[in-house]
C-alpha cells in the first residue's frame, strides 16, 4: 500500500468535471474496524490522535462519566463516547464507542460543500478536508449525519479526522489503530474488515449470548469506511447517538444536483425572455411617437 | 400607515433633498426624490454585491470565477451575509418609503387582466386608471418584500450554522434562500429591461428624479392627472395635433 495510488482522488467538492486519473488503477478500499465489545475505554487512541496530528492539549470536561469531553472538537477528532446502559433485568452495561469521522462512501459533507477542492474523497474511501480550499461556510456540518466536522472560529475553517491519510498514503495504519492495546481497532481492506466483523458478530451471537450483535455499516449512505461491531446492532443510538439510518438532507442531493442547475438556468431564461421581447415586440415609447423618417436620397446606406 | 412612519419618511425626504438635488427641466415632472433614489441605488449596490458573492457559493462548478472578485472564496463567504444585511436594511427603508403608493387597488386587478395586451405591445398607452405605480411594479415590490424576509430569516440560520439551528434547519433554509434568489434574479432582468431599453425615458427618474410629461401620460396616466390636473389622453392628443416631435 506504499505506492501513491492509495491517495488517488475519486470525488472533489464543488468541482466541475471529473478528477484526473480516477478509475485508471485498481485500488483497494480501506476500512477501520472498531469492535465496541472489546473496547476498555483506555483512550490511548485519543492520545495517539492528538499526538500524531500535532494538536494541542485539549481541556477535558468531567461530567460524571468516563468520557473525556461532550463531543469532538476541531482539534480533537477522536473521542470515546461513554454510555451507562441499564438493561431490562436491571443490570448495567458500559457502552464505549470510539467516535470519529465515518468516512462514508456517500459523504454528506462532500455533497454539501460548495468550495472547489475543499473536500476530497480518495478511491481508497478516505474523505479528507483540504483547509486551504475551505471557505468556512459550514454547510458540511449540516450535511454530516454524525456531527463530525467542527468549525474553528479563529481560522474560519472546518476540521475533522483524516483517517490518517498521511500515514495511510505512506503505507502505515492510522495512529489510533497503532495505539490500541486490546485489538479492538483493526485496519485493512474493507472486504477483510467486513469479514472479520461479521465473524466476530456471529461469535458474539452464538457463544456470548448477545442475540442482537451485529455490524454497523449503514447502507443508507452507501456504507462507511469505519465499521463497528455492536452488542446490540438494533439500537445503535445507545452508543452515544449513532444514527440507525443516517441520511443526507435532500437539499444536498436532489436540490443541489438536479433542481439547482435546472432552476438556475430558468432564471437565465429571464434574460433570454426580455431579449426576445425586445426583438419581437419592441420597446414601448412615450406617446405620441415621433414619425419614422421617410426613406429618401439622404438615407445612408452603409 | 402609522403616522410615526410618515413623519420619519417626511423628515428623511426633506433631509436628503437638502443634500442632493432633483433636476427637473421644462416639460418634465418630478418622480423620485433624492431619498428614494438614494435608497434605490443602495439596494441595487447591495443586491448585486450579494448576488455576485452568492453565485460562487450557489453553483461553484459554473460560477466560481465570481469569487476572486471578492478576494477569494473565504472572503466572499464572509462578506455575503453582510451584503445581504445591507440589502435588507435599505430595502426595509424603501418599503417604509413606498408602502402607501404600493397598496393594491381594484385598478391593479384590472391592470393584471390587461397584462397580455401590455406585454404583447398592442396597447400603446397604459390604462387611464394606472397610478404612480402599476400592478406589475407593485407585484415585483411585494415579491421583494417577501423575498427579503425569506432571505433574512434563512440567511441568519445559514450564517449561524447547523451548530445553533440544527442540520435540518440549515438544509431547508439552504433551499428557500436559493429559491428566493432565483425568483429575484429572474425579476431583476425584467426590471432592468423595462427601466432602460424596454421603456425609454424611465432611467432618468432614478438618475435625476424627473420624467417627461409624455412619459408620465403614457405609462402612469392617473398619476399624470393627479400631478398636472390635465387629462392624459387629451394631453397626448394635443401633442399629436401639434405634431411635436417628442424625444423620449
Amino acid at each position: 500500500m506504499s505506492d501513491r495510488k492509495t491517495l488517488q482522488i475519486k470525488q472533489i467538492s464543488g468541482h466541475s468535471g471529473s478528477s484526473a486519473g480516477f478509475d485508471m488503477q485498481r485500488d483497494a478500499e480501506v476500512c477501520k474496524l472498531i469492535d465496541t465489545t472489546i473496547c476498555i475505554g483506555c483512550k490511548a487512541c485519543e492520545v495517539a490522535c492528538v499526538e500524531w496530528n500535532d494538536m494541542p492539549f485539549s481541556p477535558t470536561t468531567f461530567d460524571n462519566t468516563y468520557q473525556t469531553m461532550p463531543e469532538t472538537r476541531w482539534n480533537f477528532w477522536n473521542l470515546i463516547k461513554f454510555n451507562e446502559h441499564q438493561r431490562e433485568d436491571g443490570t448495567i452495561q458500559w457502552l464505549m464507542r470510539k467516535d470519529q469521522c465515518m468516512h462514508c462512501a456517500d459523504p454528506g459533507c462532500l455533497r454539501a460543500c460548495p468550495a472547489d477542492g475543499a473536500i476530497v474523497q480518495y478511491t481508497n474511501g478516505i474523505v479528507d478536508f483540504q483547509q486551504e480550499n475551505c471557505i468556512g461556510c459550514e454547510f458540511c456540518v449540516s450535511g454530516c449525519p454524525y456531527d463530525i466536522p467542527k468549525f474553528n472560529p479563529t481560522t474560519k475553517k472546518v476540521y475533522k479526522c483524516t483517517l490518517c491519510s498521511d500515514r495511510v498514503g505512506g503505507g502505515l495504519e492510522p495512529a489510533c489503530i497503532k495505539a490500541c492495546p486490546t485489538g479492538c481497532l483493526k485496519f485493512g481492506t474493507k472486504d477483510d474488515m467486513k469479514f472479520i466483523a461479521e465473524e466476530r458478530a456471529k461469535q458474539l451471537r452464538e457463544n456470548f449470548g448477545f442475540d442482537k450483535a451485529g455490524v454497523y455499516d449503514p447502507q443508507s449512505i452507501g456504507g462507511t469506511h469505519v465499521v463497528y461491531v455492536l452488542h446490540d446492532a438494533e439500537n445503535p443510538e445507545r452508543y452515544g447517538g449513532l444514527p440507525k439510518n443516517p441520511v443526507i438532507p435532500w437539499s444536498y442531493t436532489v436540490w443541489k444536483w438536479l433542481f439547482k442547475p435546472v432552476l438556475g438556468t430558468f432564471a437565465l431564461f429571464g434574460l433570454l425572455g426580455v431579449l426576445f421581447h425586445y426583438v419581437t415586440v419592441g420597446p414601448r415609447v412615450p406617446q405620441p411617437e415621433p414619425p419614422l423618417k421617410k426613406e429618401g436620397p439622404d438615407v445612408h446606406r452603409g | 400607515m402609522s403616522t410615526a412612519v410618515e413623519r420619519f419618511d417626511d423628515k428623511a425626504r426633506d433631509a436628503f433633498d437638502r443634500i442632493g438635488q432633483n433636476e427637473v427641466y421644462e416639460g418634465e415632472l418630478l418622480r423620485h426624490r433624492v431619498y428614494t433614489r438614494f435608497l434605490h441605488w443602495m439596494v441595487a449596490l447591495f443586491f448585486f454585491l450579494a448576488l455576485f458573492s452568492g453565485f460562487g457559493i450557489y453553483l461553484p462548478w459554473l460560477f466560481r470565477w465570481f469569487t476572486p472578485i471578492f478576494g477569494g472564496g473565504p472572503l466572499a463567504r464572509e462578506m455575503h451575509p453582510w451584503f445581504g444585511l445591507g440589502f435588507v436594511i435599505f430595502f426595509g427603508l424603501q418599503t417604509l418609503n413606498w408602502i402607501a403608493p404600493m397598496m393594491w387597488t381594484p385598478a391593479d386587478t384590472r391592470w393584471m387582466r390587461n397584462l397580455k395586451k401590455i406585454v404583447g405591445g398592442t396597447e400603446k398607452m397604459e390604462p387611464p386608471d394606472t397610478g404612480f405605480f402599476n400592478a406589475g411594479q407593485k407585484l415585483q415590490f411585494w415579491e421583494i418584500v417577501g423575498g427579503s424576509l425569506v432571505y433574512l430569516i434563512t440567511g441568519i440560520i445559514l450564517w449561524a450554522g447547523a451548530r445553533y439551528f440544527g442540520r435540518w434547519a440549515v438544509a431547508v433554509s439552504y433551499v428557500l434562500h436559493d429559491l428566493s434568489a432565483i425568483i429575484m434574479l429572474g425579476g431583476i432582468f425584467i426590471h432592468i429591461y423595462l427601466s432602460t431599453i424596454g421603456e425609454p425615458g424611465t432611467l432618468r427618474a432614478m438618475i435625476r428624479g424627473a420624467v417627461s410629461e409624455a412619459w408620465a401620460w403614457t405609462f402612469h396616466p392617473a398619476w399624470y392627472k393627479e400631478v398636472t390636473g390635465r387629462d392624459p389622453i387629451e394631453a397626448c392628443e394635443e401633442a399629436r395635433r401639434r405634431g411635436q416631435i417628442l424625444k423620449p
